[in-house]
């Protein structure tokens, strides 16, 4: 009964991950946990590949030639390996959402941005749309500023606005594990902080995992932290053990700003 | 070494302002400058020449004539001045041209923009740009001697000369210049944009259809409309497949005029500077220029703002 | 709250959907196909009818009235010395116009008005460049039906091909050459001719050959400014026997080019003459196919070789 524990605590289980663009190897076996509605962080100085890590979950690197996974990413409770060929990548996208490092709303309406992954599912019920589309720019803490003007152009909002817009987009087709990477690069120090809060916000419905350049970042929002150097998994635990009193002598460097 | 620059006799050992030297540049700016210029002074000579041989026409004949008459005749004894039967013919070759080449230069360019692997598109983009480099006169001889006999297997009725025939290979000919700019409006759209969409879940056509061409519009727009002024504008294709009596007529199974066939067909004769003849080359002229103006100036506005999107 | 992740039903609508991704690219093929396919039935219907006519004596004679001892002969030399003229007046002005656009022209109306009325230059048919020339070269001028009228003409109509090609290759020199150079001391015309031209030759040299490409194949210009279709004699040559050696008489005499030539055998009713239209065409399409393709090399090999 293993597995009944495992997906019990567990939304993901990575396994022996390697992935090569072309014939580099940007991720080099590696093996971790996501545990089920917390919020993971990769850190890591740039380049020690955390964004080709995060764009595994949801099939990403399947868009351009060239690119290779080796390894298992495990999603419970089905138990399948969602790098398998075999299983659809556009399945996994539907099932885990991305917000990206630049907010990256759609040339559309405000609702149209939201209604975005229904639409892409077919449904077309205006009551169904409605009701879901209220409650993700709800969850995204946006709904008060835009309930008015629902049918403005996505490009007039703010960048924070945005970004929260492109979380809503995301939350509307809920999601079972939500991808940040870097969400907060792109904005300024109080738009900043109402992401990070309305993350931590968003970790009682959905596991999260966040790609973040910002250690203070982690540090407020994860549960748990995976340090990452040079495409490999140096240490994963607990984030207050990662960032207390971490085991390894290159996550203690880096914490501690002597190196990266 | 610097004492060797000490000695030359031109080393300027302080902070100086060469007259000589700004003169120079003041003189070559002046060049350059003239010759930017030289694009508007062609303009306006285009618009003068057009409308001082114009007005010498319209002495003789009245704009409502022009605009109202339906039969063109100026050469023949009987003359009738009536703009119309040109503009039908030019109308309806026009749309057999863009009916073929708006579809399929769209569908060519989500295809390449979106579709295609690398090696595809790495191959059939400058084959396109190829084809948009042939002749309009080999064109017009592919109509004429080969589309034409084969539309007459189907069309038995068919005459030797259609607009049919004209529009269709014109219709070939402009795919390359409506594909690629609609490609070139479709690429501007940033990867971002596109990554949005997959990680959504949709597929390739979705995100083409919903994302892309939606944030492409103005481009796309753009292109549709040049393609539709290059249509109008064409001269050989129709000059030489779809013949060049002016005939009023909205059938494309018929032979007709062009404006532009016509000019061709009188500049082929041997008219006498300054007869009527001469002039109404140039009425028909002034009128095609402002058909093409008119969907010119609104394509590229609508290019500067997807411009100045991303 | 509604669920919309019932994992069968996704999974039916991802199959519906991806059927649709496949309906698409195969239309995207067949409507590429198309393309491709009217090439290669245009080119072979040519090469069907017009290779047999393509002989050593077709290049070397001039056109006749029996359609098998008609040749190119005025034709080819017509529209190598248009090319010259053509290519002598454009290339300058053009690059000269774009330089300035790129480098010397301040941010104000009269610079927007030229871009504008260039890029509408770019739009304007053929044949009103053709109307133009006739009004103005060939009367009011007094060039009359000649050599300089055409060359004139088609060097007007490629003018706005020079003018943007020399524009973006100037544009994609990184700003750090300029001021690399100007921080050495140059003045603004010893950077543009010492740095951005000889950068971005390769570039404007690429524009250039596809202007003269466009020139060559240009029809209805050269007939409205009535340029005769039957000419059995050679312009004046260029080089004579005596001082100074140079005589520029070709520039005003009349003259036939390729287009026109193969213009003037369509339009006969005898077969025979077709063939010869076709063989013309064959000529004419491998000039302008060598050119546009020599163009596509440069540009591929620039980009290829240069990341700034």
């Amino acid at each position: 009964m293993q597995n009944t524990a495992e997906s019990n605590q567990y939304k993901s289980k990575v396994k022996n991950l390697s992935f090569y663009y072309g014939t580099f190897n940007a991720l080099k076996n590696i093996d971790m946990m996501l545990h089920d509605k917390k919020i993971t962080a990769l850190i890591g100085p740039s380049g020690c590949g955390k964004s080709t890590f995060l764009r595994c979950f949801n099939r990403m690197h399947d868009l351009y030639p060239g690119n290779r996974y080796e390894g298992e990413i495990t999603l419970y409770p089905d138990n399948v390996n969602i790098l398998l060929p075999k299983v659809d990548p556009i399945e996994v996208r539907m099932r885990i959402s991305m917000v990206f490092q630049k907010p990256n709303p759609f040339p559309k309406s405000i609702y149209e941005n939201v209604a975005y992954g229904l639409r892409v599912r077919g449904i077309r019920q205006r009551a169904i749309l409605d009701e879901k589309i209220e409650d993700a720019l709800r969850n995204a803490a946006l709904w008060d500023e835009v309930k008015d003007r629902l049918n403005d152009l996505a490009f007039n909002l703010s960048g924070g606005q945005q970004q929260r817009l492109c979380i809503a987009r995301a939350l509307a087709t809920d999601p079972e594990i939500l991808l940040f990477d870097e969400p907060t690069s792109a904005l300024d120090p109080i738009a900043t902080a109402s992401i990070e809060e309305l993350i931590a916000d968003l970790k009682h419905k959905v596991t999260i995992l966040i790609v973040t350049h910002n250690m203070q970042q982690a540090a407020r929002v994860s549960d748990y932290t995976a340090y990452m150097y040079l495409g490999e998994l140096i240490e994963f635990d607990e984030t207050d053990t990662i960032f207390i009193k971490p085991k390894n002598k290159q996550t203690e460097d880096y914490i501690t700003g002597r190196f990266g | 070494m610097s004492k060797e620059l000490h000695k030359k006799k031109n080393y300027v050992g302080r902070l100086g302002y060469s007259y000589r030297r700004n003169l120079h540049e003041r003189f070559i700016e002046s060049i350059l400058f003239l010759s930017a210029l030289l694009s508007v002074v062609i303009m306006l000579a285009i618009i003068v020449m057009l409308v001082k041989e114009s007005v010498i026409f319209f002495q003789h004949v009245s704009i409502w004539e022009f605009l109202t008459d339906t039969q063109w005749t100026p050469l023949f004894d009987d003359a009738h001045y009536g703009i119309l039967p040109l503009v039908a013919g030019t109308v309806v070759s026009s749309m057999v041209a863009l009916i073929v080449a708006l579809p399929l230069g769209t569908i060519i360019a989500i295809y390449l923009s979106e579709f295609a692997p690398f090696a595809v598109r790495e191959v059939a983009k400058p084959f396109l740009e190829l084809l948009g480099g042939v002749p309009t006169v080999v064109y017009g001889y592919f109509a004429l001697l080969f589309v034409t006999p084969l539309l007459q297997m189907i069309f038995p009725e068919l005459p030797g000369f259609s607009l049919l025939s004209a529009g269709l290979v014109m219709g070939i000919m402009i795919i390359p210049y409506v594909s690629s700019m609609t490609e070139d409006a479709m690429r501007a759209v940033p990867m971002h944009l596109r990554e949005g969409s997959y990680a959504m879940g949709a597929t390739r056509f979705q995100t083409a259809i919903r994302v892309v061409a939606p944030a492409a519009f103005s481009g796309i727009a753009a292109a549709y409309i040049l393609g539709i002024s290059r249509a109008v504008g064409e001269t050989m294709v129709v000059a030489i497949a779809a013949g060049m009596q002016p005939n009023l007529t909205w059938n494309p199974m018929e032979p007709a005029a062009t404006i532009t066939a016509y000019i061709v067909q009188v500049s082929l004769g041997d008219l006498p500077h300054g007869s009527i003849g001469y002039q109404t080359i140039f009425a028909a002229g002034l009128t095609l220029l402002l058909m093409t103006l008119v969907f010119n100036i609104i394509g590229h506005l609508l290019r500067k703002r997807y411009r100045e999107i991303y | 709250m509604r669920n919309v992740n019932n994992l069968d039903e996704i999974r039916k609508i991802i199959g519906r959907h991806k059927r649709w991704d496949l309906l698409f690219m195969i239309t995207g093929i067949i409507a590429l196909m198309i393309a491709i396919m009217t090439f290669i039935a245009l080119f072979t219907q040519m090469l069907i009818d017009g290779m047999p006519r393509l002989t050593w004596d077709f290049f070397t004679s001039f056109p006749s009235r029996r359609p098998e001892a008609a040749g190119i002969l005025s034709a080819w030399v017509g529209t190598t010395l248009v090319m010259l003229v053509t290519a002598a007046s454009a290339v300058p002005l053009g690059v000269g116009a774009g330089v300035y656009l790129e480098e010397y022209a301040p941010k104000n109306l009269f610079t927007e008005i030229i871009e504008i009325n260039v890029t509408n230059l770019a739009g304007v048919p053929s044949i009103i460049y053709g109307l133009l020339a006739l009004g103005l070269f060939v009367y009011q001028l007094g060039f009359g039906q000649s050599i300089l009228a055409a060359g004139f003409a088609l060097a007007l109509l490629i003018l706005p091909v020079v003018i943007v090609a020399t524009r973006e290759a100037i544009r994609a020199i990184p700003i750090a050459i300029r001021e690399g150079a100007y921080a050495l001391g140059a003045t603004k015309w010893q950077t543009v001719s010492d740095h951005l031209l000889p950068y971005s030759a390769a570039g404007i040299l690429t524009g250039i050959i596809i202007g003269l490409a466009r020139a060559i194949g240009e029809t209805a210009p050269i007939i409205t400014i009535g340029a005769l279709t039957f000419i059995a004699f050679l312009p004046p040559s260029p080089v004579t026997n005596e001082f100074p050696y140079i005589s520029f008489e070709w520039l005003t005499a009349p003259f036939t080019v390729m287009p026109i030539q193969m213009f003037n055998w369509v339009s006969r009713p005898e077969e025979a003459f077709q063939l010869n239209a076709a063989a013309a065409g064959l000529v004419l399409v491998v000039m302008t196919l060598a050119m546009n393709g020599l163009a596509i090399y440069l540009r591929y090999r620039m980009r290829k070789n240069i990341k700034w």
